[in-house]
């Protein structure tokens, strides 16, 4: 003979049970929520990455046609900076290299320049604080002095619109959490109340016999944290999945910006939370509303 | 309004309307004495049921006063109604047995709902099951029971917490005679042991049963008072009037 305390949910109202759908619901939202803070929390580390990377950054360009005066002027830009006390490092971006990078836009560019197009001699500078524009149009006047041919651009600016960008798709990551998260809630309420109204006889009886709207309640959270953590967990499982998936493919792009957005330990904390957090609010649903309704009868 | 030092339920100038139909009980006033028993009449649609909700708290009253246990129900804040109710035991017209619960855990769930141990519950729910003769069906659901034991369980949930007060709804209506008889001699043995007995019906035969009840009767809302039940306190060993 099993013999059930007063708080087994299973024994006082078994059909309060949020089962059917309810689960399977749960673990989308889930799904999707895990989704879109993944990739919230991998676009920001990309942002992050490449504004460290790229905060003290200068390119110095100089674009002079006849070889001989170019190498002259970047030697010169490069002894300018090298002697900055604000400069970390300085470094002439070799030939080679330059025609590596170019290559796929221009195509092989032969051995000497008389078979291509004239390419601008580059140098790559690191200050040792952020580029402000103060400093840039000190360094640009002072630089014009002794290279008439240089052209300073910060990295940064080049690449404010890809952060604007980013910063957008951050922000609509937040938006679609915030919207499944108001949906679960939605979900949660519809089935509180659907199961409320299925049980309303026994309620009723437990209601005349003596129960608190507390215990009637609880009965019900129970039955709904058991619901949100066996579909919490099913979509935890979905959404890394599709995460561990997509992470592949990303990974599999080799571009150096990418790479940038990996997940670190605080951010799989942060998405390991997240099931966690949707049993919280969905307790909590149910409870303001099976409350809600209680209050309604005397 | 603070019920007198001996009355357990005070009724004053009580009506009750659904909505904004007419009262369906007008200018209700009674006082129920601790030990007595009670019977409720009235033709169908009188307003019994109506007051027995009344009685358990199952609704407000539109006007008036109704005070319990020596506090006023009415202006009780709604987290200390569960204790009022707790001193409450309900026979319901249709049973309302948990349907998933076996008969046993049916008459635990008060005990079980005051935060009783399952050690502490055992016993004594055998023993009320074995009271109302229902000791052979404890693990048996309400579906499988038959009327007469349905409305035994009920009994044995609404009596197993020792109530102050029993409001019992046509307790006997979906019973054979014998069996009619057999819960009417269950209410007395309680109400022997002190618990105010009300018992609602329309079956007048049954009233001849106990000599010594108090009869109020519905007609139309309004209650008259055959036996004097109202106007003169009963006057009854043990009752401590």
């Amino acid at each position: 003979m099993s013999r059930a305390a007063f708080g087994d949910s299973a024994r006082i109202l078994q059909q309060a049970r949020i089962a059917g759908p309810m689960p399977w619901v749960i673990a989308i939202m889930i799904a999707l929520t895990v989704m879109a803070a993944s990739a919230g929390l991998a676009l920001k580390n990309v942002a992050d990455n490449a504004r460290d990377e790229i905060s003290g950054g200068i390119t110095v360009q100089i674009v002079e046609g006849a070889p001989a005066e170019r190498d002259r002027q970047a030697e010169r830009a490069v002894s300018y900076f090298s002697n900055r006390d604000d400069v970390a490092s300085v470094r002439r971006v070799p030939d080679d290299e330059l025609a590596e990078l170019l290559e796929p836009w221009l195509g092989e560019m032969g051995a000497s320049e008389e078979d291509g197009v004239p390419i601008p001699a580059l140098v790559d500078v690191r200050l040792s604080g952020p580029v402000t524009s103060a400093r840039l149009s000190e360094m640009r006047s002072e630089l014009l002095a002794q290279a008439p041919a240089a052209r300073l651009d910060a990295q940064a600016s080049w690449l404010g619109p890809v952060f604007d960008a980013i910063r957008s798709l951050q922000f609509l990551a937040i938006g679609l959490i915030v919207l499944l998260t108001l949906t679960s809630a939605a979900a949660v309420w519809l089935a509180a109340r659907s199961a409320l109204g299925s049980n309303r006889d026994t309620i009723e009886v437990i209601h005349h016999l003596g129960g608190s709207d507390g215990q009637i309640a609880g009965i019900f959270q129970r039955s709904v944290a058991w619901d949100a953590a066996l579909g919490g967990a099913a979509g935890l499982l979905l959404g890394l999945a599709a995460v561990f998936v997509l992470g592949q493919q990303f990974a599999g792009l080799g571009s150096g910006l990418v790479a940038g957005g990996g997940l670190g330990p605080v951010d799989w904390i942060i998405i390991g939370a997240i099931p966690v957090i949707g049993i919280v609010l969905a307790v909590i649903t149910a409870r303001f509303t099976v409350i809600a309704a209680l209050r309604r009868m005397l | 309004m603070a019920g007198s030092d001996s009355s357990i339920v005070q009724f004053a100038n009580v009506g009750l309307r659904y909505g904004t139909d007419r009262e369906v009980l007008s200018d209700i006033s009674f006082t129920l004495y601790p030990g007595s028993f009670y019977f409720l009449t009235g033709a169908s649609g009188a307003g019994k049921t109506s007051m027995l909700k009344l009685l358990y708290l199952a609704q407000r009253p539109s006007r008036g006063m109704i005070s319990m246990f020596g506090e006023d129900v009415i202006t009780l804040p709604r987290k200390a109604l569960p204790d009022v109710r707790r001193r409450i035991g309900v026979v319901f017209q249709d049973f309302r047995l948990v349907p998933h619960l076996s008969a046993f855990d049916n008459v635990a769930l008060p005990l079980r709902i005051t935060g009783m141990s399952e050690s502490q519950i055992q016993k004594p729910v055998a023993d009320m099951l074995e009271w109302v003769g229902l000791e052979h069906r404890m693990e048996a659901r309400p579906e499988t029971l038959s009327g007469g034991e349905q409305q035994r369980v009920a009994i044995a949930r609404a009596v197993i917490a020792r109530p102050e007060v029993l409001v019992a709804d046509e307790p006997t209506g979906n019973v054979d005679p014998e069996m009619a008889v057999k819960l009417l001699r269950l209410f007395e043995a309680l109400n022997r042991l002190g618990t105010t007995v009300v018992v609602a019906t329309h079956d007048v035969h049954l009233l001849r049963k106990v000599p010594d009840s108090l009869i109020m009767r519905l007609d139309k809302g309004r209650l008259s008072d055959p036996t004097g039940a109202l106007k003169y306190p009963p006057k009854r060993e043990g009752n401590g009037r």
